[in-house]
C-alpha cells in the first residue's frame, strides 16, 4: 500500500502495540521521533540517536531493530511492539519479572530497550547460553550494571517461558 | 563459578539486608518512568544550542538576525541575556567552591570559547529541527588560538593562557604572574628525604591517563517555564535538584524562593549531573518566547561538552626495606581541570595513599586549565587515576624485593588511628578485611590456567582501592497514613534503588515491611533541603534523616496512643511494629487508624549533616588473557571485595560494585577522548567512544564485607565509588603478570599494549 503525502508530510497507519495508529511524519523524522514525540510512547529513549546504544529497540515486522535509525515513513504497514506493549505494571512479562527480581536495574533507563531486545532474543532462541546472551545484548549499553544481573534476569526469563509453555 | 558473598560484622535486621523489588521497579521495566526528556507541557518550544567548533578562540562577533528570522523560531540568546555576575567562589558542585563568572562562562560563552563544543548560543523554536536550523544560521566570527590539550602542556610557562586572570594558588597563596596552573596542593607527613635513605629498594615512575567520560546512557536535558511573574520551573534529569536550583539562581541571579525545580527520573549521572548545563539556557529562552522550552543534548553534545573526567598526569615515587616496609613514597599529580578551574584535585592526591600507612610521605597536586571541557565529578574523582598510579608502582616494588602483592599489602596496610596524607586519621576502616577478603576468595585460592592457544598468556593481578565517602545534608520526612502506610517525602534523586534502601531503613525502625513505606522524591517546595545523589552519601545520610524521622513517628504515635488510652506515654512501649500498655496491644495499622479516627495525625521530619564521612576501601583481583599479537586484553574472571558498612540493599549493593568495576575496566582497557591537534574531539558518538558491551565483561563476582560505620545507626558507610578505583591498577598488574611488562598509561587499549609489548621485544607478529 502507498503512503499518501499532506504537505510534504507522509501520513502513516502502523500497528503498534495491537493496535492501529495513524500519524503525520515529516521525511527526516525517524520512528523514535514519532513514537516519543506524536505519540507518546515514551518508553523508547533517545541515548545516541545512531544505533548504538539499544535504548530505543522496538520490534518491526518480528524484527529487532533501533528506532533511531528507521525512518518513520518506513513504519507504514508494519506490526511495531514497544515496550509498552511488552506488558503493563499490572501484569508483567516474565521477562519483566526477572529483570525486576534479579535486580537487573539501576537508574533503569536502557531498561526497555534490554527489555524489548530479551523479547526479541528469546522468541528467536529460547533456550540461550551466556555467550549466546552477551553476543546478542553487545547492542544494548548499560553503564550502571556491568551486566551481571542482566544476563542473570535473561537466563532466568528463558527458564520462566519454558516452564510457562509447558 | 559466580560468587556473591557477604561477609558481616553487622547486626541481625528484619528490613535490611533483605532483597525486596524495588518501588518503582514496574514503572521502570515497563517504560512509564518519566525521565526529564519524557515531559510534554502545553505550547512548549525545543531548544538547541550553537556550540564551538573551535578549541580556543576569541569571539570577535556574533550576528543572529538571520536566526531570529527563521520560520518558527521563537528566542535566541548568547551570553548578553546572562547577567554579569561578579568573579567569587561559590559552592560549585562536588569539586568545592567555584568562582561563580566561570561557572557562568562555562553555560554560555563570554568573549572566549575554551573547548570544542563550549555553548556560544541557543535557540527556541517550534519544532527541534527548526531550533536546529536556526542555530547554523548564527554567524559568529573567531579568532583562533592554540590549544593547550594535556595538563603537560599546561604546566609549561611558554603555555598560551587561557585565562589572564588565573593566578596560581598554593595553599592560599596567589601567584603575581598569570598562568594555566590554578592551584598547587601540598599535602604530606614526616620526612621523605629521610624515609628514602632507609630505603633499601626506591621505584620510579610517571603515568599518563586519558580523558574518559561518565557515559550514562541518559543525554543532558532540561524544560523550564518562566512565569510573567518571574516564578521559574525546571523539571530536569539532575543528581540533586536542589543543586541545580541553587546553581541557576546564581548564575541567573534570581531567588531561589522563585524557583522550583521538579526531579524526573535519571538515566544516570555517575558524577557528571551535578552540575547545570542546559537549565539556564532553557529558562533564559523561556523568559524571552514566554513558552515553555525543552531542550536535550545529542551525545555529540554529551560527550563534546559535558563531564568528562580529567586526564593525569602522576609522578611516583616509593621506597621500602629489603622487607617489605615502605619508607617513604613521594607523588606529584598534574590533572585536567578542563576550561575553567576546580578538577577533583583534592580527592585525586588524598586517595593516592590511602591504602598504606605512611611515615613519610608527600602529595602536591596540580590543578591545570586546558582545551577540554570542564571537568566534571565521575565516581570517586581522581581517585582512579592516582591509584593506578600508585598501585602499579607499588606492584613493581613488591616485585623488586621478591614480596607478593597482597602479603605486601597486608604489611603496609592503613587502619583505625593511622594518619592519612591529607591531615586526619583513619576512624574505622575495612582495608585490612577487604585484602582478606580477596586473599581467602575462591578467586585468589583456585590457580589460574595457563592460556590454551599459543599466542596467549594469561595473568593475575590485585588492587586496592579508597575513598572518602561524602556527608552533606539530607532530609526526610515521614507521614503515617490512615491504613498504615507511611509516605516517605525524600530529596535524593534516587539513580539507582536509593528509594528503596532509604524506605528500608525507615521499615526497619518503624517496625513495618519496606513495602507499606511509599517513597517519594519531593521537589524543592516540598522536600526539605538535600544535597546530591553523589559521594557514596545517600543510602548512609538520607537513611540517616529517614531513621531519625521515623523514631520521631514512634514516639509520636505513642503519645497519641497514650492520649487515646489515657495512660501516660511513658508507659506505651513499642517494639517490632505493635504498640502496648495495660492490656492494650495494637499493631502499627491498628494504631494508625486508631489515631486517625481521634484526629491525631503523625508526621515525622528530620534534617541531617554529619560531621565525619566514613570512608570504604576496596580490594579486588583480575584475571586476564592477553593477545600477544594484537594487544587485546580479555578479563577472564574478576573479584571486587568492598566494605559497604552494612549492606542495606544488597542486591543493589551488588549492582554498584559491579557497575563500578565495569566502568573501570572500560577506563584501564578502552575508554578515551581523543583530540586532533588542533583541539577537536574526533570521537564524539558511541560507536568511537567505546563503553564496555555484555560481550566484553565476564560475570563480576562480589564479596560484601560488612565493617559498620560506628557513626551511623545502621552501620552504612555508601557503597557507589570505591568500586571504580582498583580496576586498572589491578589490570595493569595483571598484564605484566601475564607477559612481564608495566603498562604507564591509560587506556591499555591494543595500539599502547602492542607498543609497550614492542618496546619490550615481546610482541608476536
Amino acid at each position: 500500500m502507498s503512503t499518501k503525502m499532506v504537505e510534504g508530510k507522509t501520513i502513516i497507519s502502523a500497528r503498534i502495540n495491537g493496535q492501529t495508529s495513524d500519524f503525520i511524519a515529516e521525511p527526516r523524522d525517524s520512528l523514535l521521533d514519532v513514537l516519543r514525540e506524536n505519540l507518546q510512547l515514551t518508553g523508547a529513549k533517545e541515548g545516541c540517536n545512531n544505533g548504538n546504544c539499544g535504548a530505543c529497540n522496538v520490534i518491526m515486522d518480528g524484527r529487532l531493530v533501533n528506532s533511531c535509525c528507521v525512518l518513520a515513513v518506513e513504519a507504514n504497514n508494519t506490526e511495531i511492539t514497544t515496550i509498552e506493549g511488552v506488558g503493563s505494571p499490572d501484569d508483567l512479562h516474565p521477562i519483566q519479572e526477572s529483570f525486576l527480581e534479579n535486580a537487573a536495574l539501576q537508574c533503569g533507563i536502557c531498561t526497555p530497550g534490554f527489555i524489548v531486545s530479551t523479547k526479541a532474543l528469546l522468541e528467536e532462541n529460547p533456550n540461550p547460553t551466556e555467550h549466546e546472551i552477551r553476543y546478542w545484548l553487545a547492542g544494548n549499553l548499560c553503564r550502571c550494571t556491568g551486566y551481571d544481573k542482566i544476563v542473570r534476569a535473561v537466563q532466568d526469563a528463558a527458564t520462566r517461558m519454558q516452564e510457562g509453555s509447558k | 563459578m559466580a560468587v556473591d558473598e557477604i561477609v558481616t560484622k553487622s547486626g541481625d535486621f528484619k528490613v535490611i539486608g533483605k532483597r525486596p523489588i524495588r518501588h518503582d521497579g514496574a514503572d521502570k521495566v515497563t517504560g512509564r518512568a518519566t525521565y526529564g526528556s519524557d515531559i510534554s507541557l502545553q505550547g512548549m518550544l525545543y531548544g538547541r544550542v550553537l556550540r564551538s567548533p573551535h578549541a580556543h578562540a576569541d569571539i570577535k562577533s556574533i550576528d543572529t538576525t538571520d536566526a531570529e528570522a527563521y520560520p518558527g523560531v521563537h528566542a535566541v540568546i548568547t551570553s548578553k541575556d546572562y547577567p554579569n555576575v561578579e568573579s567569587k567562589l561559590v559552592e560549585g558542585g562536588e569539586a568545592g567552591s567555584q568562582d561563580l563568572s566561570y561557572m557562568s562562562a562555562n553555560k554560555m560563552a563570554r568573549g572566549k570559547v575554551l573547548y570544542h563544543g563550549h555553548p556560544v548560543a541557543a535557540v527556541a523554536a517550534e519544532t527541534r529541527d527548526a531550533a536546529e536550523e536556526a542555530t547554523r544560521l548564527i554567524k559568529v566570527e573567531y579568532e583562533v588560538l592554540e590549544p593547550i590539550l594535556s595538563a603537560r602542556r599546561g604546566r609549561e610557562k611558554s603555555s598560551p593562557l587561557l585565562h589572564d586572570t588565573l593566578y596560581t594558588d598554593t595553599e592560599g597563596e596567589k601567584d603575581t604572574e598569570p598562568s594555566n596552573v590554578a592551584e598547587h596542593r601540598i599535602y604530606g607527613t614526616g620526612d621523605i628525604e629521610k624515609g628514602f635513605a632507609e630505603a633499601d629498594v626506591i621505584v620510579e615512575n610517571e603515568y599518563d591517563t586519558a580523558t574518559v567520560h561518565q557515559g550514562y546512557i541518559e543525554p543532558h536535558n532540561a524544560t523550564a517555564l518562566w512565569r510573567e511573574d518571574g516564578s521559574l520551573d525546571i523539571w530536569c534529569s539532575s543528581q540533586g535538584h536542589f543543586w541545580m536550583r541553587n546553581e541557576t539562581a546564581k548564575i541567573l541571579q534570581h531567588p531561589v524562593s522563585k524557583i522550583k525545580v521538579t526531579p524526573m527520573e535519571i538515566g544516570g549521572g555517575f558524577g557528571g549531573k551535578t552540575l547545570t548545563y542546559l537549565e539556564t539556557p532553557a529558562a533564559l529562552l523561556s523568559k524571552k518566547s514566554g513558552r515553555p522550552v525543552k531542550m536535550w543534548m545529542d551525545r555529540t553534545e554529551v560527550l563534546q561538552s559535558t563531564g568528562p573526567t580529567p586526564g593525569s598526569w602522576i609522578k611516583v615515587k616509593v621506597g621500602a626495606t629489603n622487607d617489605g616496609k615502605i619508607t617513604a613514597a613521594q607523588v606529584e599529580i598534574s590533572i585536567e581541570a578542563g576550561g575553567f578551574p576546580g578538577g577533583p584535585l583534592h580527592p585525586c592526591c588524598l586517595t593516592s595513599l590511602a591504602p598504606y600507612n605512611l611515615e613519610n610521605a608527600q602529595v602536591d597536586g596540580y590543578d591545570v586549565v586546558v582545551n577540554k571541557p570542564k571537568s566534571a565529578a565521575y565516581r570517586a574523582p581522581g581517585a582512579t587515576m592516582s591509584e593506578f598510579a600508585v598501585e602499579t608502582t607499588m606492584d613493581e616494588l613488591a616485585e623488586k624485593i621478591g614480596m607478593d602483592s597482597l602479603e605486601f599489602h597486608m604489611l603496609n596496610a592503613s587502619k583505625e588511628g593511622d594518619w592519612r596524607v591529607d591531615g586526619p586519621r583513619f576512624l574505622r576502616v575495612g582495608n585490612i578485611e577487604c585484602i582478606e577478603a580477596i586473599k581467602s576468595s575462591d578467586h585468589w585460592t583456585t590457580p589460574l590456567q595457563a592460556a590454551t592457544e599459543p599466542n596467549k598468556v594469561r595473568g593475575r593481578g590485585m588492587a586496592s582501592g579508597f575513598w572518602g565517602n561524602a556527608t552533606l545534608t539530607s532530609s526526610a520526612r515521614g507521614r503515617v497514613n490512615e491504613d498504615g502506610s507511611v509516605t516517605l517525602v525524600e530529596g535524593s534523586c534516587d539513580i539507582g534503588g536509593s528509594r528503596t534502601s532509604i524506605a528500608m531503613q525507615m521499615a526497619e525502625t518503624l517496625g513495618i515491611s519496606e513495602q507499606d513505606i511509599v517513597p517519594i522524591v519531593g521537589d524543592t517546595d516540598d522536600a526539605g533541603y538535600t544535597a546530591v545523589t553523589g559521594g557514596s552519601r545517600t543510602t548512609a545520610v538520607t537513611g540517616l534523616a529517614a531513621y531519625n524521622a521515623a523514631n520521631e513517628i514512634m514516639a509520636k504515635m505513642s503519645t497519641g496512643l497514650a492520649e487515646v488510652w489515657e495512660v501516660k506515654s511513658d508507659d506505651v512501649t513499642s517494639q517490632n511494629g505493635r504498640f502496648s500498655c495495660n492490656g492494650h496491644d495494637l499493631s502499627f495499622k491498628e494504631a494508625a487508624a486508631l489515631l486517625h479516627d481521634n484526629d491525631i495525625q503523625v508526621t515525622g521530619q528530620s534534617t541531617v549533616t554529619p560531621k565525619t564521612p566514613a570512608g570504604a576501601f576496596s580490594c579486588q583481583a583480575a584475571d586476564i588473557e592477553l593477545d600477544l599479537e594484537t594487544g587485546k586484553v580479555e578479563i577472564l574472571r574478576y573479584t571486587i571485595a568492598q566494605d559497604a558498612g552494612t549492606a542495606i540493599y544488597p542486591p543493589y549493593v551488588e549492582g554498584q560494585m559491579q557497575g563500578g568495576v565495569a566502568q573501570g575496566i572500560g577506563w584501564a582497557l578502552n575508554e578515551e577522548y581523543w583530540y586532533d591537534d588542533e583541539g577537536h574531539l574526533r570521537n564524539s558518538s558511541l560507536l568511537d567512544y567505546r563503553m564496555p558491551t555484555a560481550l566484553d565483561l565476564p560475570m563480576i563476582d562480589t564479596i560484601i564485607v560488612e565493617v559498620p560505620n560506628p557513626d551511623h545507626p545502621y552501620g552504612v558507610r555508601g557503597v557507589g565509588e570505591v568500586c571504580i578505583v582498583p580496576p586498572p591498577a589491578a589490570i595493569a598488574n595483571a598484564i605484566h603478570n601475564a607477559v612481564g611488562v608495566r603498562m604507564h598509561e591509560l587506556p591499555m587499549s591494543p595500539p599502547k599494549v602492542t607498543a609497550a609489548l614492542a618496546t619490550a621485544g615481546k610482541l608476536q607478529t
